[in-house]
């Protein structure tokens, strides 16, 4: 099953590379990875989406646990929480498509960033479901480069899951 | 007043109360070096490789429980000290390792003797560090012992550049604290409660002991444990010592090369105490077959440890001795059990299967067995020495025919495997410990990959005893071989009988070399080698067609076991190799 796992670490370099080589070295999978300064500059906050059975959710979150720059890990998929993630679509529709590519947009409130003789380049956020079925749409007119920012995570106010 | 880096190394290590450090010198630490020349409360112990420096500062951490030092400098010289690390890490070992690195505007130019080593050793330490300010080093030297003997010890490394060794601060010996890194030492106290009753409950309970007893000098607490509630004890290769061998609870060692007695009872068991140990695959086999009717209690302070191979029932995170403190007192004062009854059938059982099938090895009047030379020196010693081993045949037969009776008599890379181990090991337990007996029990092969130390055991006058099993051969390697490659000796005999000779490579060294070819000579030369105040190597040229016995073969269930008496066919019952 899919898990997203929220970490706060200490804002130091090498960091990412402890995080990244326990995932890489102890074989478990990063789906994706998105890393920022929290508002202590001091701290970061990663937030990675990782897939596992129990036992090797388990064994992750303990991992990262142990790994002295992390401060606290929270299994997200355990907690009500809100997620996003953010998407950059440049398309090159024929003629007859481009009032179709901007309508989509509009209909999954995505903006039209950038705009230039054959390309169309639209920014799109939300959860997965909705990236996913927008790309879908899209990829008939031709998507020419994507880009996504990996997920990010928060819980919601004060609610534990079941 | 200001002072250097270098100056400010050299203080903080007088204030951790470091006595020995093993290193090497190289162009980026020459000023630390410097330093040392005429310093009078540390010593610096020159090995002959960076890779013996680790592993002697390895055993006297073993041997002593102290933090191990090792200073070494840049590029080849710290690439050199991994195998060490790696061995100390898997191991649980506290080592501070100090790498000199090029200047820091230098790094990641592809400086001469550079090598990214915080990089490479990241994943077999338990932390690691760049100083890149002078004004952090007290600091950070002090955190780094704090991590390398706090929670689960472990390796720590730091990397020196040469300008921040050269640069001046102020000296501090600053409080510290990692809000991060918080081990926990108190098991909770509701789940030893539950452990308690699941021990009063059960009939046929085994204790797992592991490494972890004794890097928490919990034995007492353990045979309190085991002498209360009368419950038998087995002990992992990392365990060994930390329950008296010789006690009658003892079942030795269990797994791949197990006792028939300790692999039975673990199978039979309906409550499985696994204490300080973490369900390697040489202790458990075929994972799915493990204990099938046994319900698990894992005491571990590493809580990646509990339920990564095995399920357990009570999971208690906390440090070994302390937990086993407050498990005896609840058994003691809220459980009222005859135990002695409730055991009875049970420890008859485990008789039976001990007289069943003993450890037992055919003696011979010709051929020295490589068993009784182990036999002989247990016997000799009167388990009052501190043993190293290589790692292979020489490794299991230690484990097997010596009693280790006490803790931290026993040093042996367990995880990592780690050939090369055990002479500097015992060269850094020696020096801990100048008037006991300290023995290597090596194979010629393993001997050979840090032989070089001959030069630092002789030169600091250090009476390490080494007794080499000579069966020209990489014994273990040999064994799988016959057993499961049709007896194709691909690359494993070394032709030890011809090249080297080792009587000669220890006079060469200055060392003292002696040889048995037969079973009378054994005790005869074993005898005067610990006479000798000075290092002795003893080349015994033993049976090589001996093999480690019982075996569970890879990928087999602990109670598939192979004895000697099957060697005439062994073939017909193996198949699984993993």
């Amino acid at each position: 099953m899919r898990h997203t796992i929220s970490l706060l670490v200490e804002n130091k370099f090498g960091v990412l590379s402890r995080i990244s080589s326990l995932f890489s070295g102890r074989g478990y999978n990063i789906e994706s990875l998105s890393v920022g300064e929290t508002i202590d500059p001091q701290i970061s906050i990663m937030t990675i989406v990782t897939s596992g059975d129990d036992q090797i959710i388990e064994q992750i979150t303990k991992q990262l646990n142990k790994l002295i720059d992390v401060i606290k890990v929270v299994d997200m998929t355990e907690l009500d929480h809100v997620e996003r993630e953010m998407v950059l679509i440049k398309v090159a529709p024929k003629q007859e498509d481009k009032a179709e590519v901007l309508r989509l947009a509009e209909i999954f409130r995505g903006r039209v960033v950038d705009s230039g003789q054959k390309t169309y380049t639209i920014e799109v956020t939300g959860d997965e479901k909705k990236i996913e079925a927008i790309v879908e749409l899209l990829k008939p007119m031709g998507i020419k480069e994507f880009v996504r920012t990996g997920k990010i995570a928060i819980a919601r106010e004060g609610v534990k899951k079941g | 007043m200001k002072i250097t880096g270098a100056e400010i190394f050299i203080e903080c290590l007088k204030k951790e109360g470091v006595r020995y450090i093993f290193g090497y010198p190289g162009g980026v630490v020459l000023s630390i070096f410097d330093l040392l020349y005429d310093n009078k409360d540390i010593q610096l112990i020159l090995t002959r490789h960076e890779q013996g420096a680790v592993h002697a500062s390895d055993g006297y951490a073993r041997s002593t429980g102290k933090v191990g030092v090792v200073l070494v400098t840049s590029g080849p010289g710290a690439t050199n000290t991994v195998t060490g690390i790696a061995t100390a890490f898997m191991d649980s070992i506290p080592v501070v390792v100090f790498s000199g690195q090029v200047s820091t505007p230098l790094i990641g130019n592809d400086a001469f003797q550079e090598a990214d080593i915080v990089g490479i050793s990241r994943p077999c330490t338990k932390y690691n560090y760049l100083v890149k300010d002078v004004k952090d080093l007290s600091r950070i030297v002090k955190e780094a012992f704090h991590i390398a003997m706090s929670g689960r010890p472990g390796p720590v490394l730091i990397d020196l550049p040469k300008d921040v060794t050269a640069s001046k601060a102020e000296f501090t010996w600053p409080e510290i604290k990692i809000r991060s890194y918080n081990p926990t030492y108190e098991g909770n106290k509701w789940m030893i409660t539950q452990a308690a009753h699941l021990i009063a409950k059960s009939k046929k309970a085994v204790i797992i002991a592991g490494g972890g007893v004794i890097l928490s000098n919990g034995s007492k607490e353990l045979r309190e444990l085991a002498e209360h509630t009368e419950i038998p004890v087995t002990m992992t290769l990392m365990g060994l010592g930390s329950f008296p061998g010789a006690h009658e609870l003892s079942l030795g060692m269990p797994g791949m090369h197990g006792t028939y007695y300790a692999n039975k009872a673990i199978q039979e068991s309906d409550l499985l105490i696994a204490i300080g140990m973490r369900f390697d695959d040489r202790v458990t086999g075929r994972i799915d077959a493990f204990a099938p009717h046994a319900k698990i209690i894992h005491i571990d302070i590493d809580p990646t440890s509990i339920r990564k191979n095995v399920r357990v029932d009570i999971p208690i995170v906390g440090d070994v001795k302390r937990v086993l403190t407050v498990l005896n007192k609840v058994l003691k004062e809220d459980i009222k059990e005859q135990w002695g009854e409730v055991r009875k059938a049970w420890l008859r059982q485990i008789y039976t299967w001990r007289h069943e099938r003993p450890l037992s090895y055919t003696y011979s009047d010709e051929v020295i067995k490589p068993q009784f030379v182990v036999e002989k020196i247990y016997e000799l010693t009167k388990g009052d020495a501190i043993i190293t081993t290589e790692v292979g045949q020489n490794q299991m037969w230690t484990a097997q025919f010596y009693k280790f009776d006490r803790p931290r008599t026993l040093l042996t890379s367990g995880g990592l495997g780690t050939m090369g181990y055990g002479f500097p090991a015992a060269i850094g337990a020696q020096l801990a410990h100048p008037n006991k007996l300290v023995i290597d029990i090596a194979g010629d092969g393993s001997i050979l990959m840090n032989i070089q130390e001959l030069a630092t055991a002789v030169l600091h006058k250090l009476p390490v005893k080494v007794a080499i099993l000579n069966n020209h051969y990489l014994g273990m390697v040999r064994q799988w071989q016959e057993l499961f490659f049709n007896e194709r000796y691909s690359y494993s005999h070394l032709h030890s009988d011809i090249v080297p000779d080792f009587v000669k490579v220890a006079e060469a060294y200055g060392a003292v070399g002696f040889r048995a070819t037969k079973s009378s000579e054994v005790e005869p030369v074993l005898k005067e080698a610990f006479k000798i105040k000075k290092t002795v190597f003893m080349d015994f040229i033993v049976d090589w067609k001996e093999k480690v016995y019982p075996m569970v073969p890879a990928g087999a269930a602990i109670d598939q076991m192979l004895f000697e008496e099957h060697k005439d066919k062994p073939e017909k019952k193996l198949k699984a190799v993993k």
